[in-house]
């Protein structure tokens, strides 16, 4: 089998003090969440992360607090043995910042659960379901050659992947995880297997391609697992003497691996995939020194094997940056020298234009990507750090453990393909505004030098030509919603998590307030940058349920607009009263006086440092922002 | 590899396996002996020795294990 995959060769090495750690967690006092998250890190085998979750079964049974690791309640729907895989999930779910409870209910039982209202599934309120069924839970029946048989049994199939979804739909407010089906190795008539309809092969890629496009409109999340088998190769995959022995569906040396995979789509669903690619560049941009090679001397060119790896780095980091992913550079070397072939080389396909932040001196790595996370407004857990020197990435692994430092092999060849492995930047959504998203941070960048040359602040914003977009929830903007709800940690005052199946009931409920909120300015289109939900509390009085804003709009007085919209709706409805709360949490401490500054009034302060406040409607509201006002869709404008 | 280098190598997989420091292998040991021998731990226990020892087991070879002393027997037979 190929190592990278079963021995997950990005992430760092078990170290040999892991055991002694794993004993002495127990008695450790406080929060746990930190070294859990530490001693998962690194490539655990599936014993290693047997242990751990053990000890963390363990850990949780005392009451001892996993914090600050996000809690998820995972259901998970088999048709086969999955004991030894739920204690990797809830190890490598640590890995990514996620204290993951499994429900596993009874061997075999996918109907029963999914349908049942007050199934073990149904009634424990899971976060996520996981439908982990492989082939073999299929209702295939071969029929050679007949197109029309194999549609219905397509159908069939996608049918009853839809009553499954509908029932657990129907009873809680799960995202439900759909796995696509890795295909047997075994042909009846061999190459012709793929083309004639009927063919077992021929059935799985059909139902694969439906339950595919199905996800993609329905709002589920797709975890592609034929895509996993086919990566490593289907026959080792399938182990078929663990199928005999005790229905294990897949090989036991791939159980790291998958659990690596399903924890990373967890964390795509909790806002956690990382956001900014930071490069270093000798022997990782290129090939060579270019403070000793010279311009001349690195390799960089098509043609030239050790080229051909790096321009491979290259490629990745571009088609990275197109989908939305910013990219910087943190290099030891002299800034002119650095960005020599940038602007000089001619077969570099990364240009300046592409780097948001470059930083080039001679400072420790470490320092730099702070100043990076600062200048683009990131956390360092939104980055991840590419460099081919063993001893910088251990620097920025000790000093800044929340950056992603993939482990890269020997062999320039497999940089990209290792860092692709990694999985960092996994999305389980996919909005159009992604794709313009490296853009808006490096806008920013410009706008932030603006900032340093215009005078005042005043001027500035209305030297941008704003335009502000105010929306209801609707169909179109959900993704994008959604996606914002999941991801915001900064500016958020709630950090309350929603999922699809949420966020559209609060659309469709006439007695809850949402609002969408796009701007743009003279530097192009923000896209959708803030989002509030208001529930009624009382006949006159609305709770701001949620209110986040995108930080990348920082500092242009958005919130003002916002809460003066809001205002003149609850008015529109004899609203008297707003009452909203700020929950802290490690990353929002930027919004801890978002109310007072708006003119609230703090009526309890708890010593969790949770603040309440309330704002009269006869009150001051905030005075307005130079901008343009665009109201869609509002049923009483 | 003679037998005490396996009991040896063994002894450690063990301690993986059951996360455990205290068992002492002898070739009598069974699964009704230690705590947290069930089917499944037995089929991780398995899975890691084959890994360790580069060796394949048959299905019917893990079936008929009864014992450490069987286990080691089968072992050197392969190895």
């Amino acid at each position: 089998m190929n190592a990278l995959y079963t021995e997950l060769q990005w992430l760092p090495r078990v170290p040999q003090e892991f055991s002694a750690r794993l004993k002495a967690l127990g008695d450790l006092a406080g929060s746990l969440g930190s070294e859990v998250q530490a001693l998962a890190l690194p490539a655990l085998d599936l014993n290693q992360l047997t242990k751990l979750a053990k000890a963390m079964d363990k850990a949780r049974a005392e009451g001892k607090l996993l914090t600050p690791l996000t809690p998820f309640r995972l259901a998970v729907l088999s048709n086969s043995t999955i004991d030894l895989i739920v204690p990797a999930l809830v190890a490598s779910a640590a890995r990514h910042g996620i204290a993951l409870e499994v429900i596993q209910p009874t061997y075999d039982q996918v109907v029963q659960e999914a349908l049942t209202p007050d199934s073990k599934v149904n009634s424990s309120k899971p976060d996520a379901v996981l439908f982990a069924l492989d082939y073999r839970a299929l209702p295939l029946k071969p029929s050679l050659g007949d197109a029309e048989a194999s549609s219905a049994t397509v159908q069939g199939v996608i049918g009853y992947l839809h009553m499954l979804r509908d029932g657990i739909q129907s009873h809680t407010n799960a995202v439900c995880i759909f796995q696509t089906f890795a295909p047997p190795v075994e042909t009846l008539l061999g190459s012709l297997d793929r083309a004639l309809p009927g063919t077992l092969r021929s059935l799985i890629d059909g139902i694969n391609r439906e339950l595919t496009e199905f996800v993609l409109g329905s709002g589920d999340v797709l975890l592609d697992v034929a895509g996993l088998a086919e990566t490593v190769g289907l026959a080792d995959w399938h182990n078929l003497q663990l199928w005999n022995l005790g229905k294990f569906s897949f090989s036991d040396e791939l159980i790291p691996f998958y659990a690596d995979h399903v924890a990373r789509t967890l964390a795509a669903i909790r806002g956690k995939s990382r956001k900014a690619l930071i490069l270093d560049l000798d022997n990782t941009v290129w090939g060579g020194v270019i403070g000793d090679d010279g311009l001349e001397g690195i390799q960089i060119a098509q043609g030239d094997a050790r080229g051909e790896a790096h321009l491979a780095v290259q490629r990745l980091a571009l088609d990275l940056r197109q989908r939305g992913i910013v990219l910087a550079v943190c290099s030891k070397n002299t800034d002119e020298v650095a960005r020599e072939p940038f602007e000089k080389h001619p077969e570099m396909l990364l240009k300046l234009d592409h780097i948001a932040v470059f930083q080039a001196n001679w400072s420790d790595k470490a320092t730099n990507i702070q100043a990076i996370g600062e200048e683009l407004s990131l956390g360092l857990d939104a980055m991840v750090f590419l460099d081919d020197n063993p001893v910088e990435r251990g620097l920025v692994r000790k000093l800044l453990p929340q950056v992603a430092v993939p482990e890269l092999p020997e062999e320039p060849a497999y940089y990209a393909r290792t860092l692709a492995a990694g999985g960092y930047f996994e999305a389980t959504a996919f909005a159009m505004e992604d794709i313009k998203r490296a853009g808006f941070y490096q806008d920013n960048a410009k706008r932030a030098n603006l900032q340093k040359q215009v005078g005042g602040v005043a001027d500035y914003l209305a030297s941008l030509d704003m335009t502000i977009t105010f929306q209801p929830f609707d169909a179109t903007g959900r993704a994008r919603i959604v996606q914002l709800i999941n991801k915001s940690n900064q500016y958020n005052l709630t950090t309350r998590r929603y999922t699809n199946p949420e966020v559209a009931a609060a659309e469709a409920d006439p007695s809850v307030f949402t609002l969408q909120v796009r701007l743009s300015d003279v530097f192009g289109d923000n896209g959708m940058i803030s989002v509030i939900i208001c529930r009624p509390m009382q006949p006159d009085v609305w709770g701001i349920d949620t209110w986040l804003m995108s930080c990348r709009v920082l500092g242009r007085k958005v919130e003002q607009m916002v809460l003066r919209e809001i205002l003149r709706h609850a008015r529109a409805v004899g609203v008297q009263r707003l009452v909203a709360s700020y929950f802290p949490t490690d990353r929002n401490k930027l919004v801890v006086d978002h109310y007072g500054k708006l003119g609230f009034t703090k009526i309890l302060e708890e010593a969790s440092g949770a603040t309440h406040w309330e704002f009269s409607l006869d009150g001051t509201e905030p005075d307005p922002v130079p901008m343009n006002i665009i109201r869609i869709g509002f049923p009483n404008p | 590899m003679d037998e005490p280098q396996i009991f040896a190598r063994l002894t450690k997989i063990f301690e993986d396996v059951f996360d455990e420091d205290s068992i002492k292998l002898t070739p009598e040991l069974s699964a009704k002996d230690v705590d947290g021998w069930d089917s499944l731990t037995h089929i991780r226990l398995i899975l890691t020795i084959e890994k360790a020892f580069k060796i394949k087991f048959s299905t019917s070879e893990i079936g008929k294990l009864s014992n450490v002393g069987d286990l080691v027997a089968l072992i050197r037979l392969r190895s």
